[in-house]
């Protein structure tokens, strides 16, 4: 074999603590190397080149780059070598920058260091073979995971195109945490006027299938062709049937239910619509306060709907979907302050969160959109707003700035006022983050306009005085301790990953961030793709987001989804494994690890078993090479002999 | 003592003071992001010169003439609230109590009064094993010049039979004098080897 | 049941905290529990020791910890949350590698750091137990209304002292339920009293004592329980040097919750020594002598 390698200098990067010209020096004495040098940027066109002009003028046969990380830059260099004719996989990497210059600045054993990879990579590069891809069709309908804002815009935009959707949602209806929220900042425009048409028009598109109250069981295979297994729970009530009529939520006699929608601030029923602008707008029964399941009597909903949709022995249902494309949007949940006793929350019932106020200012929620204090009603006139409740706080494991509650504290004062004129309005906060368009104006008017008082300091303490609460805490500012009275405390809780993202993640084979974020791709260049190819993140489940956010990353993940959807077959990698039939022993070990139950047993004439892999499911991840006793399966592109190779040229 | 109006930081700024303090109290001074929750939470703010959240601001300009002869560190009970409320971890009550140590070995103790009682009650340790209450408070008000403090509590006291006219002498109070004497030398050594 | 335990009073208890001490051995004695004395102990150094150098007061505990150890003990109690800071304080300096070698140096005796140093109320919680106290009660103290007061360094910090929580402890609130008595939320469990500058500033303790017997008075409590001698004596013997700084009258018994408990089990009250509180617990007194029933009607009429 002829084989060429260009080490990367990678401008200074690599070159202040690797001596390049060395390792270039070093590799023309490897075997069957006949080329090697060295340039400033070999991933920029001049060094593309250069690897193309190589090729050509030493007839080489295979390539080796000594530069990034292959993450970064393998397709690029894979897709050089391959406009000058080589099989792509005659291209081999050698992470110089990542796995060396970048974490030592010892400048000889750095440049050791990279000379051992580059001769591991020639090593195994003497053993590879062309490998080639072959094409299966997409099957171009999308799933969407989570029925906020950022999966409804995503949905919507993908349906407007013409695309097959499936919409998933957790909860009972969709509309998430947008649809709990009184006005939006900083327009002030009524979230569910905005919200509401959205929600109804994924009720009304025909291309977009709705599992509300569902959730995924299982995902399996690959870009272009998942299979998603989705639990359906059990509602007790037939959907189809089910008219949204109410009727049945009205005759309830179990009625000390606390109603999630409004954050716990008042009751519902053991059967209920979720809100009245619900989608879809149908009854769920809770069997944990129906008296039908706690007490086996009553009956009284099955009794009075006009419908006959009440099933109390309905089960779970696992329907499965099959799509091409996954976009995540799970969105977020909030920080429980009970972490923060010396705040009281849970403790004194005035003392309250950002999203319970929401549903307070809500006209459609607890009380009608009149502000009155959860212990006793009466209306506030001190409100005391606590911000980073739960965020930049090391010391609950929430070191992040959660991004919207300076902005929303911004938008209940400006509310409290224009509800209560004669209300104060006191924020105690650190510093104010508002970078949006509009947002630091938004901010200004609360001060300037409403006449909010704005503290820079937290709060220490808060404890109850007669009926009205005690907020202790500092103005750094003037260097004194701060009191005020209040008849009502907002604490604003951050935001946080969405409950359950963890075990999500890993059905979906995506990474996610020590707090449960899901991971995007690149966080600059790739911000809605994940590391898996064909799933894609929309909204607060990658991190802290506000609403324009969110319905922009919906709409970027729809765009890449069309992307992927405007071609009608793509490549499968060829780096899967395959297995030699005369060596397989029929133990069946590769089976039983392989995770993506991408191995099945084939029977030959005779009755002869064999194990075969089906090459669009494998994901290369080489467990059934590594358990596999004669070594009969084997990875391509990373065989035994490739492997071996690597380590003999390290150990040598 | 008169509060900083210009700092020239070029002048004044000593950074061998911030790792002395970072190395007595174990903490990380640069983790404060001055939220003033230590001040928020601190019942002793209303009689600080500085409060909690500037002393750490000052530690980290590298202030230690005004530091260590702040009102405030002398005044800090150690009730580790601003411990217990701090976001960024770090246990300033521990910040306070190196930062007394370091104002006492340096000499420049801005509270004589909290000087004079503290020498006096380890003056009773060391000398009887254990504190002599009644013997203490007498010689602290001669000393602070206070006569009559706290007399008024001592008929209360008498009368519940709860203060004894005499030191209570334990057996080993030559092993807590030694203990004193070996501290005090290793304190010699430690000083001398920081120089 | 019998058990013995390393006992260590500290120096208040021999003085202005006597009736703690008494307590703590009437109820040990109704449990079955026999305080043993730590022989020849002496006194932690408390906060003057603390501030010339944390490693001269873990050196002053050490060697009341290594009395106990050479003694036999795994476990040592103490009635005072000062001493129990420098207790562990002691044990602390131990495990630091950064410190262990010059504690020892100065400490100059066998140490080998393996007993654990608790507080009365968190061997009355986990030793003893609620419910045991419950079942010994003879006398339940209906109808009388005890806000507990934890201090400072009960519970903090969270990370030190390893019991209960930090913010909103509930250790003294289940104590004092179990004993009968109405325990209302009391929002300044852990605020700290002013400490040891009752002595040279009477503007502190008066300022922050008050605040913490106004908000017992506005809870109509009866009683203000607390576990701390230093506490006990800013909250008690100095009531009227603060009722004087605040110009208003308080009247409020602050008894410690030994004593509470005590009562509860039906010890006299003079074997618990409430006769030495400053502010008296009359209606303490009027309720054991006439038993629980005529109690009751007397305090609604």
């Amino acid at each position: 074999m002829r084989i060429g390698v260009f080490v990367c200098q990678c401008g200074t990067n690599i070159a202040s603590t690797v001596d390049t010209e060395r390792v270039a020096e070093a590799a023309r004495r490897l075997p069957d190397v006949v080329y090697s040098t060295t340039y400033v940027y070999t991933c920029s066109e001049p060094g593309q080149q250069e690897i193309q002009r190589a090729i050509e003028a030493y007839n080489l046969q295979g390539v080796v780059v000594a530069a990034c990380s292959p993450r970064m830059h393998e397709p690029t260099f894979r897709r050089a070598v391959e406009k000058a004719g080589l099989n792509r996989y005659m291209f081999e990497m050698a992470n110089i920058r990542e796995h060396v210059s970048w974490i030592s600045n010892d400048r000889e054993a750095n440049t050791k260091k990279a000379i051992e990879l580059v001769r591991m990579a020639v090593a195994k590069l003497r053993f590879n073979q062309p490998l080639f891809p072959s094409r299966v069709a997409i099957n171009k309908r999308v799933m969407i995971i989570g029925g906020g804002v950022a999966g409804i815009q995503a949905a919507l935009d993908c349906a407007d195109a013409g695309l097959q959707v499936v919409l998933v949602e957790r909860k009972a209806s969709i509309g998430g945490k947008m649809a709990q929220l009184d006005k939006t900042f900083p327009t002030i425009d009524c979230s569910s006027c905005i919200l509401g048409p959205k929600m109804v028009d994924v009720a009304q598109k025909e291309n977009i299938t709705l599992y509300a109250y569902s959730e995924i069981e299982s995902v399996s295979g690959y870009v272009g062709n998942f299979t998603v297994k989705i639990r359906k729970k059990a509602t007790y009530v037939d959907w189809t049937a089910c008219t949204g009529c109410g009727v049945c939520m009205e005759k309830c006699p179990s009625r000390k239910v606390l109603d999630e929608f409004n954050e716990e601030l008042s009751f519902t029923r053991a059967i209920s619509i979720p809100f009245p602008q619900a989608i879809p707008k149908k009854a769920t029964i809770n069997p944990k306060y129906c008296l039908h399941f706690t007490k086996g009597k009553c009956g009284i909903c099955s009794k009075v709907c006009p419908a006959k949709a009440i099933r109390y022995d309905m089960t779970d249902e696992v329907v499965t979907e099959e799509v091409g494309a996954i976009i995540v949007a799970t969105g977020y949940d909030l920080f429980d302050p009970s972490a923060y006793g010396e705040y009281g929350a849970g403790q004194y019932r005035d003392v309250i969160t950002g999203i319970q106020y929401e549903r307070i200012l809500s006209a459609s929620g607890p009380f009608g959109g009149h502000i009155k204090r959860p212990s006793d009603g009466k209306e506030p006139k001190d409100v005391v707003f606590i911000a980073c409740v739960g965020s930049r706080d090391a010391s609950v494991g929430r070191p992040y700035c959660s991004g919207v509650c300076c902005m929303y504290i911004a938008k209940q004062a400006i509310l409290t006022k224009d509800h209560i004129p004669d209300s104060r309005c006191y924020v105690f906060y650190m510093d104010i983050r508002a970078p949006g368009k509009n947002y630091d104006e938004f901010v200004r008017r609360a001060q300037e306009e409403y006449g909010v008082q704005y503290i820079r300091g937290r709060v220490g303490k808060i404890y109850p005085k007669g009926d009205r609460l005690v907020v202790q805490g500092m103005d750094t500012l003037l260097g004194v301790q701060i009191e005020v009275e209040a008849d009502l405390v907002v604490l604003a809780t951050g935001i946080e990953a969405s409950k359950g993202a963890r075990e999500l993640a890993e059905k979906l084979h995506i990474s996610y961030d020590q707090y449960g974020f899901f991971m995007e791709n690149h966080p600059k260049l790739r911000p809605v793709e994940t590391n898996t190819a064909g799933i894609y993140l929309a909204g607060a489940c990658q991190g802290p987001k506000d609403i324009p956010a969110s319905v922009a990353q919906g709409s970027a993940a729809a765009s890449k989804v069309l992307a992927l959807f405007a071609r009608d077959t793509i490549e499968t990698s060829p780096q899967v494994a395959s297995v030699n039939e005369r060596a397989c022993i029929a133990c069946g070990k590769c089976i039983e690890v392989c995770p993506y139950g991408a191995i099945r047993w084939k029977e030959l004439k005779g009755g002869i078993k064999k194990a075969e892999v089906l090459a669009t499911v494998c994901q290369g991840c080489g467990l059934c090479n590594a358990t596999c006793p004669p070594k009969a399966i084997q990875l391509q592109h990373a065989t035994d002999n490739q492997i071996l190779a690597e380590i003999e040229e390290l150990c040598a | 003592m008169e509060r900083l109006r210009t700092l020239t930081l070029n002048n004044t700024f000593d950074e061998h003071f911030i790792r002395l303090v970072e190395e007595e109290s174990g903490q990380q001074i640069s983790k404060c992001y001055q939220c003033g929750n230590c001040s928020a939470s601190c019942n002793y703010t209303f009689v600080y010169d500085y409060p909690v959240n500037q002393i750490m601001r000052l530690i980290q300009l590298g202030q230690k003439a005004a530091v260590l002869s702040s009102r405030s560190i002398w005044l800090c009970a150690a009730c580790t609230a601003c411990s217990t409320r701090c976001p960024c971890n770090i246990e300033v009550t521990r910040v306070m109590e190196a930062l007394r140590v370091m104002s006492l070995r340096e000499g420049i103790i801005s509270i004589k009064d909290v000087e004079v009682f503290y020498e006096e009650f380890l003056k009773s340790v060391k000398t009887f094993g254990r504190v002599f209450e009644t013997g203490l408070l007498p010689i602290v008000n001669l000393r602070t010049g206070r006569l009559t403090n706290d007399m008024e509590l001592a008929p209360k006291v008498f009368k519940a039979r709860k203060l004894h006219l005499l030191p209570s002498i334990i057996k080993g109070r030559k092993e807590v004098a030694a203990i004193f004497d070996r501290f005090e030398s290793w304190q010699h050594q430690k000083m001398a080897h920081k120089g | 049941m019998f058990r013995e335990i390393a006992y260590y009073p500290g120096c208040s208890i021999e003085g202005t905290a006597k009736e703690f001490d008494e307590s703590v051995r009437e109820i040990c004695k109704v449990f079955g529990i026999s305080l043993r004395e730590i022989p020849d102990w002496n006194c932690c150094g408390s906060t003057p020791a603390h501030i010339y150098e944390p490693l001269l007061s873990a050196a002053l505990s050490g060697r009341n910890l290594a009395i106990a150890e050479s003694v036999g003990f795994d476990k040592v109690m103490t009635p005072c949350p000062g001493c129990l800071k420098a207790l562990k304080g002691s044990l602390e300096a131990f495990r630091d590698p950064t410190k262990k070698e010059d504690f020892l140096r100065i400490l100059n005796m066998p140490f080998e750091g393996r007993i654990k140093a608790v507080s009365i109320v968190q061997f009355l919680i986990e030793d003893i137990g609620v419910d045991e106290i419950e079942r010994n009660v003879v006398f339940p103290l209906e109808g009388i209304t005890v806000v507990p007061y934890y201090g400072c360094l009960l519970t903090r910090p969270p990370k030190f002292a390893e019991f209960d929580d930090p913010e909103q402890p509930t250790s003294m609130d289940r104590l004092l339920g179990a004993v009968g008595a109405k325990v209302p939320h009391f929002p300044f469990k852990t605020e700290c009293c002013g400490a040891t500058y009752g002595v040279l500033r009477k503007d502190i303790v008066g300022k922050l004592t008050g605040r913490i017997l106004k908000m017992a008075q506005d809870l109509k409590a009866d009683a203000i329980a607390v576990a701390c001698p230093l506490c006990q004596q800013n909250l008690d013997l100095r009531q009227g040097q603060v009722e004087r700084y605040r110009k208003e009258s308080f009247e409020i018994p602050v008894i410690y919750i030994t004593q509470i408990i005590g009562l509860a089990l039906g010890i006299e009250p003079k074997k618990l020594g409430l006769h030495r509180l400053a502010v008296k617990p009359n209606f303490l007194f009027e309720m054991s002598r006439k038993g629980k029933e005529n109690f009751v009607l007397e305090k609604q009429t």
